[in-house]
């Protein structure tokens, strides 16, 4: 309940409303005219695809894949059960703009979801929630309760002929299950390791059948795009980057939570937005795009926009859009050590290069916090990290190289003040 | 059709072939650990990356489709940088304990290590150790050294059928294991060893006691089941010290049962005989070959002269050679002995195939069948590899159905099932074959009545199964050759298969159970029960043999046995002959399929054991015999196969016997052969007498029902009461047996019992 | 095998609500309730024994060592045993940014127990966890995985461990 500046997901929630979430409230501002829209005036599936590529709306779990491509890939024809899933695994340091949207607009993404069920030819989707935000998946299965009541979900939706069921599914601890397949693989009972692509979950995903994953956000900015058109959407933000986004922002701010702002926003911007640095500190560091995007450093950064393009263009990722931000007081050496933990921790341990490689790369860089470090070190971490990166089966090996790669790129002499001195150049947290 | 280039070589693979599968094909060698054949591809070991014109990162070549055009590189700075990462990453964690690892010698990864590998390690962190687990009596483990591949557990799941072996735990924590406190009871577990591609998962019997580049490596064929698996056993001075599979596709892949890979401890036993003896006046006596084959020569002329020729009967192992039983045939039909038999646990004297019986068709167009009835079979048990294939083939779409006196798990879909009691199996088939004529319109042979048969909803379904398609088979299993109505279960089995247009086919128990057939080992008489004055035995046991043969081989004159071992036939024969297991001597089986397998003796027989084909030429010599002069193994097979085999082999019953419907009721004894009481060498070897499966071959076994009718509780015992003697067996639930019907194995633990009504009472 | 007296089992209710999760699957897809079943499980019996294990993967009907692999995969799940109330507080780089660390200090020293350990009288266990997706509400802990608890300051820690009983 921390979105302080709304766009198209948030938009015209009312967070003193202790209803807000409810099913009322949300149809009061305009919720589920989208879906009767489509169902009432006979839209059909290639228009609302048609309209989604027009929206130019990218994947906001991370990827940032074309929405309407994305769909356009499943085979609509295909004659046995496909399936719809969405991806509410949120578990990328950072990020924290899904449970958001569960909590307090549950209903956009419950309609998104079965325009996109509409959309594709798809009867079965499935909501994977993040297991460490059990209460949002049982606010999940209450804003469910009340669609299926209200005639938007089971047989015959809104006495058409279309039918469409949605279930809610818990995760349990697992980073990893926010990977695509890693979650289908979950989702079936099993580890969540990922599988090797191909096949794609469009033609192989959950039991096997035709899938299509999206991100929460992504399916709860669907409404709005439907109702207001494409166009409308794409002109918030800016070109290859329609809409506005979610940004989660963390760290050294006065005012941490979920801003959702055109994209294109200045960074500056966004940083004023929050209110600016905690206790009046120097702004150091900003990972832009959730703990798996390289570090930027301050003049970097406040050069940028928030688009997938401009954080690219700096050397880094846009993500899932989270933002932490480092002030002056920030040791590098102890920020990199606890999210290479955080990725030995989190690797499923399937491939050979990120379930040996991680462990390597974190012990060495708690050797290098703890005053064990040697010079060599350093390079020894790019060089592991290089045997890393591009040889797993899924990003999470990539994912666990990238800070690394970051933090020597930009702050190197930190990490060779802390070898030589064995201390850390600043207090750190 | 898709073209590829691999490292320069232009090819054309078959669409939806992987670069692996393409790169195998031209012989190109891609280094790899995961991947396997006949698994599940895995893509997790990451060594077999290679360079992918176009791709920005390397590519896993065991999990890459072959797109048209595509360029592949296997040996370029990119795919070898590649390589070498994998592989140092592979070894940080692996102990490097090569020179007490059993896997040396024969480890992917020592292998791949000294082409991918470093000579030094960058790895300065504390190294990772794994507990070791229990995986029963047949896989050691070192689970430090596990690479994680995953080949094993997927074994479990996808081949042998339930997955056993799991990975729990997460990231570098991940450890293979089974479930706590389980072992792995799969009969065809010993796979797993082969599979591991380094020394996690080992031969717990092998352990510690040869090096692998100590072995020599020889061909045999597996001796205790139809199947004929191909085998490699391994050799150190003259001790036969493992068993491996030896690839054949069309027989056993690249498997083996748990019973071929360790049944060759038993070679190795104390229990073996080494010298002739013969026992005078109540002792036992060694003595030379000539003193004990005159001894046999002289009494068996004797008994014939003072009683006739059919007062003398051979009772062999179907485990036995071709040659063997040709000579033995050929020996003793110089004294007009005819009474032979291999069959030794046929149930039923008027059961007869036209000629030998066999699967009908090869084992490679069985499992390609759209569907098949199995009648009276635990297959998993009885045929173990076959069972595999089956499975393998029911994921492709083979429609596998079952009359059973049980309700096994076979682990894979079964399209249908009827579960009767032992003595209703006839009904079960009768009741098919009324729903199959129904369905077809056409007439059941004269000599089947069906009057009064019952067709159950189940029935109904099996038989529309069965007379559905094209290529369809039909199959009676040892529970069903060897049932006291088998010869109406084959009449009953042979009308159905004829309605339907199925292939009909008989599994066989024995190595040679077919050989022994074409040879002539197969009379219509009881060879027991009719009380012979002398008996010549080989390779036979009592635990082979139907009950009351230890009081006919006690009351007989004369018994010679020929035998590998001196701890059984001492009680009841009157000479030991050392005649040499399936190791010791050079022979054929023909397998179920009906496909001759010749070998050579892999080991010098042990002390003064003497293959028995060279025994019988020697003992046809001294009877004065004519054509014994043969100078191999090869002369001998020569006389018998002489043609096409496929002339010597029909299921047709030779004779039309009536069949009825007949009501039963009552308690009734489902009596199989368990798993590891097969045979002479199988019920010597510890490591399988040691297993979960052994343990079952002990037990009395109902339906919760049943036990609570005689106030049995399953982990108590029972003093099971037949045919005028009792023993006691421990009690275990068995909930896929009908009721009143209470499974007590034919084994060791069971001899004592006789035929007939049975009593249980609790103990 | 002998069946032992102690042996777990699942309640009615627990049973229930199985039976709820596994009705959003397909049929012949049961194994995706394990995930469901074994945490319902847990909160039934506070951590799960190899032998609770057991149970849920006959319910459910997968092989225990299927069970095995999803009860050790996923960190939330306790295979041993925790106290009353299991406190995870979120150590990862955005919640040590804003606290994270020093709300686990302060819990440490009121507790008087370290990370995986649990206090004597048995009310209280302490785990250190990754990210919870919450960390604009730093610091973030979790009561008994299912209670997220935001913007734990010193204060609103011991106001927090004076309703938990």
């Amino acid at each position: 309940m921390t979105v302080y500046v709304k766009g198209v997901v948030f938009e015209g929630v009312d967070f003193d409303d202790p209803k807000h979430w409810g099913i009322e409230a949300y149809m009061a501002r305009g919720g589920y005219t989208a879906l009767k829209k489509i169902l009432s005036t006979g839209m059909t599936q290639d228009e609302i695809i048609a309209e989604m590529k027009t929206s130019g709306l990218r994947g906001r779990g991370g990827a940032g894949f074309p929405t309407g491509l994305k769909w356009s890939f499943m085979p609509r024809s295909f004659p046995g059960q496909k399936y719809l899933v969405c991806n509410t695994d949120e578990g990328e340091p950072g990020t924290f703009k899904d449970l958001d949207i569960i909590v307090d607009n549950p209903h956009a993404l419950i309609e998104g979801m079965i325009i996109g069920g509409f959309a594709m030819g798809i009867t079965v989707g499935y909501n994977y929630i993040h297991g460490e935000v059990f209460e949002a998946y049982e606010r999940f299965e209450a804003a469910l309760e009340e669609a299926r009541a209200a005639g938007f979900l089971g047989d015959n939706i809104l006495g058409t002929s279309f039918c469409f069921q949605l279930h809610g599914h818990h995760g349990y601890g697992a980073y990893i299950c926010g990977e695509e397949t890693a979650l289908l693989e979950s989702l079936e009972g099993k580890k969540g390791q990922p599988r090797f692509k191909p096949p794609f979950p469009a033609s192989f995903g959950l039991y096997g059948k035709p899938t299509t994953i999206n991100n929460t956000e992504t399916f709860a900015s669907v409404p709005y795009i439907i109702r207001e058109g494409g166009q409308k959407f794409l002109e918030l933000g800016k070109p290859n980057n329609g809409g506005t986004k979610l940004f989660s922002v963390s760290g050294h701010v006065n005012r941490p939570g979920n801003y959702e702002i055109p994209l294109g926003t200045p960074f500056s911007e966004l940083l004023e937005m929050c209110g600016g640095m905690r206790d009046g500190k120097k702004l150091k560091a900003v990972i832009p795009g959730g703990s798996s995007a390289p570090v930027l450093p301050a003049d970097i950064m406040m050069q940028c926009t928030m688009d997938y393009d401009s954080i690219s263009k700096a050397g880094s990722m846009l993500g899932s859009g989270a933002v932490i931000v480092m002030d002056e007081t920030t040791c590098m050496v102890k920020a990199l050590e606890r999210l290479s933990y955080f990725y030995f921790e989190e690797s499923c341990g399937q491939c050979t290069p990120c379930r040996e490689g991680t462990g390597w790369l974190y012990r060495v860089v708690h050797r290098i916090e703890q005053g064990l470090g040697r010079p060599e070190d350093l390079d020894l971490l790019l060089s592991v990290g290089g045997n890393i990166a591009g040889r797993t089966i899924c990003a999470l090996g990539d994912a666990a190289v990238m800070p690394v790669q970051g933090m020597l790129k930009h702050f190197r002499s930190e990490f060779e003040h802390h070898i030589e001195h064995k201390q850390c150049l600043v207090p750190g947290f | 059709m898709l073209e590829i280039e691999i490292d320069g070589k232009k090819l054309t693979v078959p669409t939806g072939s992987t670069v692996m599968d393409a790169a195998n094909s031209i012989g190109v060698h891609i280094p790899h650990f995961c991947y396997h054949k006949k698994l599940s591809i895995a893509a997790n070991c990451r060594m077999c990356l290679v360079q992918v014109e176009k791709a920005p990162k390397p590519l896993p070549a065991c999990a890459t489709p072959v797109t048209d055009g595509m360029k592949v590189y296997t040996h370029s700075d990119m795919a070898v940088k590649a390589q070498k990462g994998v592989m140092e990453f592979l070894l940080i964690n692996h102990p490097l304990d090569c020179p007490i690892c059993d896997q040396g010698g024969e480890c992917q990864l020592q292998d791949l290590a000294v082409g991918y590998g470093q000579s030094g390690s960058r790895y300065e962190e504390e190294k990772r150790v794994v507990a070791n687990k229990n995986l029963g009596p047949l896989i050691s483990t070192d689970m430090t050294r596990c690479i994680h591949c995953s080949r094993c557990v997927r074994f479990t799941e996808e081949i042998a059928g339930y997955q056993e072996l799991g990975m729990p735990g997460r990231g570098e924590h991940t450890e293979v294991m089974s479930f706590i406190g389980k072992t792995v009871n799969s009969e065809i577990s010993g796979n797993v060893i082969d599979l591991c591609p380094v020394g996690a998962l080992t031969s717990k019997p092998f352990r510690y006691s040869a090096r692998t580049w100590e072995l020599s490596r020889r061909k045999s064929v597996g001796a205790h089941d139809g199947l004929g698996a191909n085998l490699v056993v391994q050799v150190k001075n003259n001790q036969v010290m493992r068993v491996l599979p030896l690839e054949n596709e069309a027989i056993n892949e690249c498997w083996l049962s748990d019973r071929d890979r360790f049944s060759y401890e038993a070679l190795n036993s104390a229990a073996r005989l080494t010298q002739p003896m013969v026992k005078d006046g109540g002792q036992w006596k060694v003595v030379g070959w000539q003193e004990a084959l005159e001894l046999v020569a002289t009494k068996l002329k004797g008994i014939t002269a003072s009683h006739g020729a059919d007062s003398v009967a051979a009772i062999a192992s179907p485990n036995s050679t071709l040659e063997e039983l040709y000579l033995l045939r050929k020996s003793l039909a110089g004294l007009d002995i005819r009474n032979l038999e291999a069959r030794t646990r046929l149930g039923d004297v008027r059961f007869e195939t036209k000629a030998a019986g066999w699967l009908g068709q090869s084992i490679v167009d069985l499992a390609a069948s759209e569907s098949l009835l199995l009648i009276g079979s635990t297959l998993r048990k009885e045929q173990p590899l076959l069972a595999q294939r089956l499975r393998q083939s029911v994921k492709k779409g083979l429609k596998l159905a079952l009359i059973n006196p049980h309700d096994d798990e076979l682990l894979c879909a079964v399209a249908g099932k009827l579960v009767v009691r032992p003595d209703q199996l006839v009904e079960g088939v009768l009741a098919v074959l009324k729903a199959a004529a129904d369905i077809t319109g056409k007439a059941v042979p004269a000599d089947i009545d069906l009057a009064g048969v019952e067709v159950s909803t189940e029935a109904r379904a099996l038989a529309e199964l069965i007379v559905a398609g094209e290529k369809k088979s039909l199959v009676l299993g040892n529970i069903a050759l060897q049932h006291e109505r088998a010869a109406e279960l084959h009449a009953a089995a042979a009308a159905l298969a004829e309605i339907a247009g199925a292939t009909l086919g008989l599994l066989r128990d024995g190595a040679n159970s077919v050989g022994a057939d074409i040879v002539g080992f197969a009379t219509n008489k009881d060879l027991i029960t009719a009380n012979k004055k002398a008996y010549v035995l080989l390779h036979s046991e009592l635990a082979d043999l139907k009950q009351g043969a230890k009081a006919a081989f006690e009351g007989a004159e004369f018994v010679v046995a020929m035998t590998s071992f001196a701890d059984e036939a001492r009680d009841y024969a009157d000479v030991l002959l050392p005649v040499s297991p399936f190791s010791e001597t050079s022979g054929t089986f023909v397998n179920m399929e009906g496909k001759p397998q010749s070998f050579n003796g892999v080991v010098r027989p042990l002390g003064e054991t003497r293959p028995a084909w060279k025994v019988l030429r020697v003992l046809g010599n001294i009877l004065g015999l004519n054509g014994f002069d043969y100078d191999s193994s090869e002369a001998v097979r020569g006389d018998v196969l002489n043609g096409d085999i496929a002339k010597v082999l029909d299921n047709t019953p030779a004779k039309a016997v009536a069949v009825k419907a007949q009501a039963t009721a009552g308690l009734v004894r489902l009596a199989e052969v368990p798993l590891y009481e097969t045979d002479a060498l199988v019920r010597r070897a510890p490591s399988l007498q040691a297993t979960v499966d052994a343990e079952s071959a002990a037990q009395l076994r109902a339906n919760a029902a049943t036990l609570a009718s005689f106030g049995l509780v399953a982990g108590g015992n029972a003093c099971v009461q037949q045919g005028g003697a009792s023993v006691t067996l421990a009690v275990a639930e068995d909930a896929g047996l009908p009721d009143q019907v209470v499974r007590v194995p034919f084994g060791r633990a069971t001899l004592a019992l006789g035929s007939g009504a049975i009593e249980v009472i609790k103990a | 095998m002998v069946t032992s007296n102690q042996a777990p089992t699942l309640s009615a209710e627990s049973q229930a609500q199985i039976d709820r999760e596994l009705a959003k699957y397909p049929a012949d897809q049961r194994r995706s309730a394990l995930m469901s079943a074994l945490r319902i499980a847990q909160v039934e019996h506070r951590w799960l024994s190899n032998e609770l294990i057991a149970v849920v993967a006959d319910y459910v009907g997968v092989p225990p060592i299927a069970a095995m692999e999803v009860a050790t995969f996923y960190n939330m799940f306790d295979r041993a045993p925790v106290g009353r109330h299991k406190i995870t507080v979120c150590t990862n780089l955005p919640c040590a940014l804003s606290g994270g660390y020093k709300a686990a200090d302060y819990l440490k020293q009121k507790l008087g127990i370290g990370f995986n350990e649990t206090t004597a009288d048995g009310k209280f266990t302490l785990k250190e966890g990754e990210c919870m997706g919450a960390c604009g509400y730093a610091p973030v802990l979790l009561v008994n995985n299912h209670s997220m608890c935001n913007h734990m300051t010193p204060d609103a820690i011991d106001k927090k461990l004076a309703e938990l009983e």
